[in-house]
């Protein structure tokens, strides 16, 4: 009955029967696109940012079926927008959004990768900890003080991350809030490998008082 | 409370008015031994000027004439909750000596973009009236009001003693308006500018204060973007040693705040900037030093990008406090967890879901007092990356704090069992506002509606004053709000109910319904016209995309012309539906003032 939610579904059968190059359909900044139609009630200024999600959910045009309806009211699919729903105000909506920013962590020789939350870290030291853990869990860490204490700096596994650029970087060198925009993932290199490519070996330590 | 109670006709009231006015020009007080009250007038509104209640000061207008006439006298400040119930030569007609007016425009739904630009609420020719009633107006509050730069100079310049403005969710000025303010209210006590829609141009409004301000008492800029001069904040803030309430935007660093702290220990309420820094110059301990010297902070928001590695600064503080808004706060559960161990007299403390229903456990655990709690959605628009907060989570508040009285929770998912215990735990609820964000989605275990669940909160809960109900909803939901919710107020109705039953069960049950607010809802023009003795007895009525017509409300308006039936014209249609309807009464009459796309039937 929402002639609001019928205008979106509308909106998103156009843009889906385009084809799915999804360069053309990724949701770039700037004025309302002409192709979407005017919202009314779109608030000054915020125009731009509000109810324009519609493309990050054509990645998955795909998928859009398997959403349960159930059989009294229907519920709107997963993947449909809503005017003014949910009923967060402008200001909110566009001052806050969750960091979460879930990387896989692989480690040489492991059988299997992990996924770390680097926004639930502080900073390095915060990351080096739980990469710490994750990295006993796949060696022998026995009873060796050492080990436990040191074991990225046992000149056998370097910390490297790629980047934006697709480029391995060593982590550590830029400022946190520059690392964790950039970062794609981890990997824990075997030193032999790095070596090889001439790589300097990581120069952080993570006490294990600090964690 | 309201301006208007329940004595609609203008023409009565306003032979009142007109009455006292006679009377003072003569400049006597007349003692007339056939009124009923047998003090003279002085000592009659010397009595009333003390009483600050509205529902009391309503209340005391209706004994009588002279009591009337006392009161309108005596009052000093008016809450208008609809600026289009009443016109602004009315209230000056009626009060003659106003020195506080708190005004509200726009319905609540333009806070999620439904109501249409240019709609309406201006708040100058409530400004132009007031310049010559009330030239002594010290206090101006406004919600929700349409307000022009101009305007804000006009206020400026026209109010020889103006203290005080609050701004909260208004639109339509700039920081040239605040410059306005800034330079020439020379006994100004507070700005609030709090979630504008505004034009924030830069930050030089701050310098205008004069160097000769020093009463200030609030500063709240905490949602501006701009960099302020941080010199001139840190003078300003050194010089109003009154300032209690100061709520900085996020450019001010951590060093800043130190600095700006060290000024004013005497802050009750403090917003801070952001909560992150690369290198700070000043270790932590003296930032820890710092808040443990504030020793009258009760109340702490802001915090953008705090993290475990400076929130512990705060700690010493806490232990006072009674509102923490982590809203901006992107923590996780064990951050929360951490903090709220040192924050056990909080009262209120509103959250982001990052932190979980583990971080909830953690609001159980260790806030016993908690009276409100508000969880908003970091990513309402992105289900993928995170669930957010469940029914597990809002369970284990309601365990640990018996003493809820207000929840506004966000959630994808939730169960009538949960809220039924949730009830049982917290029967205190006066505002219960569940928000299940995908639109009609059944209890996600048995995949029934969740009718049960509100029909617990309405059986168990006998003080409720607000419900904002959610997920999917039959009949059953409003048969049940209307036959046990004998409080509520207010009603907030989203993707709900079967039929006109659904709107008919309220109207029909709940008797001190102020406000209700209906969107996509199968609610017709039955369910519109069950309420026709209904609606003048309320501040007003919302549907939007429901199944009215434009037939229904002209019959409405026809049957109440103290009703104020507005449609707004769609773009799409065929003319006949009436898309969005706001129905208010008013004995201001139709508006003058209606843009093309607002028809007043």
């Amino acid at each position: 009955m929402s002639s609001e939610t019928s205008k979106v579904t509308s909106e998103l059968t156009t843009a889906a029967d385009y084809g799915l190059n999804h360069n053309e359909t990724e949701l770039t900044l700037g004025l309302p696109g002409e192709s979407r139609g005017k919202k009314l009630g779109a608030k000054r200024r915020f125009s731009e940012t509000i109810e324009l999600k519609l493309s990050s959910n054509e990645d998955s045009d795909a998928n859009q079926s398997d959403t349960e309806c159930s059989d009294a009211t229907k519920p709107l699919s997963e993947k449909e927008q809503v005017v003014g729903w949910p009923p967060v105000n402008f200001y909110r909506k566009n001052a806050v959004s969750s960091n979460f920013k879930f990387v896989k962590v692989a480690v040489d020789g492991a059988p299997y990768m992990r996924k770390v939350d680097l926004g639930s870290y502080a900073g390095y030291q915060q990351l080096l900890c739980a990469l710490e853990d994750i990295f006993s869990c796949f060696t022998d860490s026995g009873l060796n003080e050492n080990k436990l204490m040191d074991p990225l700096n046992q000149m056998e596994y370097v910390t490297t991350y790629v980047d934006k650029d697709g480029d391995w970087m060593l982590v550590g060198d830029v400022p946190w809030t520059m690392f964790f925009d950039s970062c794609k993932r981890i990997r824990l290199m075997r030193s032999s490998e790095a070596i090889n490519g001439l790589a300097p070996r990581t120069p952080l330590k993570c006490s294990v008082s600090s964690c | 409370m309201k301006l208007l109670q329940q004595s609609m006709d203008p023409n009565q009231k306003r032979a009142k008015a007109v009455d006292r006015v006679d009377s003072v020009d003569t400049g006597v007080a007349s003692f007339d031994s056939t009124r009923m009250c047998p003090f003279p007038d002085e000592v009659l509104e010397r009595v009333l000027s003390l009483i600050d209640s509205h529902k009391d000061r309503s209340s005391v207008s209706l004994v009588c004439k002279d009591w009337y006439n006392a009161e309108r006298w005596s009052r000093r400040h008016v809450f208008i909750g609809n600026c289009y119930s009443v016109s602004p030569e009315i209230v000056a007609a009626r009060f003659p000596r106003i020195r506080s007016v708190t005004l509200k425009g726009k319905p609540r739904f333009s806070d999620f973009n439904l109501v249409p630009e240019y709609w309406g609420a201006d708040v100058h020719p409530w400004l132009s009236v007031f310049a010559t009633a009330y030239p002594f107006l010290e206090e101006l509050r406004l919600k929700r009001m349409a307000v022009s730069d101009e305007s804000l100079e006009f206020l400026a310049t026209n109010f020889q003693g103006f203290k005080a403005l609050s701004l909260l969710s208004c639109d339509g000025f700039s920081t040239d308006g605040l410059k306005a303010i800034a330079t020439h209210c020379k006994n100004l006590t507070e700005l609030d500018i709090h979630e504008n829609g505004m034009d924030d141009l830069g930050g030089h409004w701050l310098n205008c204060f004069p160097e000769s301000l020093t009463t200030l008492q609030v500063l709240n800029f905490a949602s501006l973007n701009s960099e302020v001069s941080f010199e001139s904040l840190e003078k300003l803030i050194s010089r109003n040693k009154s300032l209690r309430v100061l709520k900085v935007n996020r450019n001010i660093s951590l060093d800043q705040l130190q600095k700006l702290l060290l000024q004013a220990p005497q802050l009750s309420e403090l917003g801070t900037g952001t909560f992150m820094q690369e290198l700070i110059s000043c270790p932590i301990t003296d930032l820890k030093t710092t808040f443990s010297n504030c020793k009258n902070l009760v109340t702490i928001s802001g915090l953008w990008d705090a993290t475990s590695l400076y929130l512990p600064v705060i700690y010493p503080a806490c232990v006072n406090l009674t509102f923490l808004n982590l809203s901006y706060a992107t923590l996780r559960s064990g951050e929360l967890s951490n903090l709220l161990q040192h924050c056990k007299s909080l009262r209120r403390l509103w959250l982001l879901d990052t932190v979980g229903d583990k971080g909830l456990e953690a609001v159980g655990a260790h806030c016993p007092l908690l009276e409100e709690l508000r969880v908003f959605p970091a990513d309402p628009f992105d289900q993928e990356v995170f669930l957010g907060v469940t029914e597990s989570g809002f369970v284990s508040v309601s365990e640990g704090c018996p003493k809820l009285r207000y929840v506004l929770y966000f959630c994808r998912q939730m169960t009538n069992a949960a809220v039924a215990t949730i009830a049982r735990n917290c029967p205190d609820f006066t505002h219960f506002r569940l928000c299940i964000m995908n639109p009609g989605q059944p209890d996600y275990l048995t995949k029934q509606p969740m009718d049960e669940a509100f029909g617990s909160i309405v059986k168990t809960c006998p003080n409720l004053q607000r419900l904002a109900v959610s997920g999917q909803l039959t009949d059953r939901t409003f048969e049940y709000i209307g036959k046990y919710s004998k409080k509520l107020e207010t009603l907030s109705v989203a993707f709900a109910g079967s039929s006109d039953l659904g709107m008919e069960y309220v109207l029909g049950g709940c008797p001190k319904l102020r406000k209700l607010e209906i969107r996509d809802c199968p609610f017709g023009n039955g369910a519109l016209l069950s309420g026709l003795t209904k609606y003048e007895s309320m501040r007003s009525l919302w549907m939007s995309a429901c199944n009215v017509t434009m037939n229904g409300c002209k019959v409405l308006a026809k049957e109440r012309p103290r009703l104020n039936v507005e449609v707004m014209k769609d773009e799409g249609g065929d003319g006949s539906e009436a898309h969005k309807v706001y129905v208010y009464r008013t004995v201001a009459g139709p508006r003058r003032d209606a843009p093309p796309f607002v028809l007043t039937l």
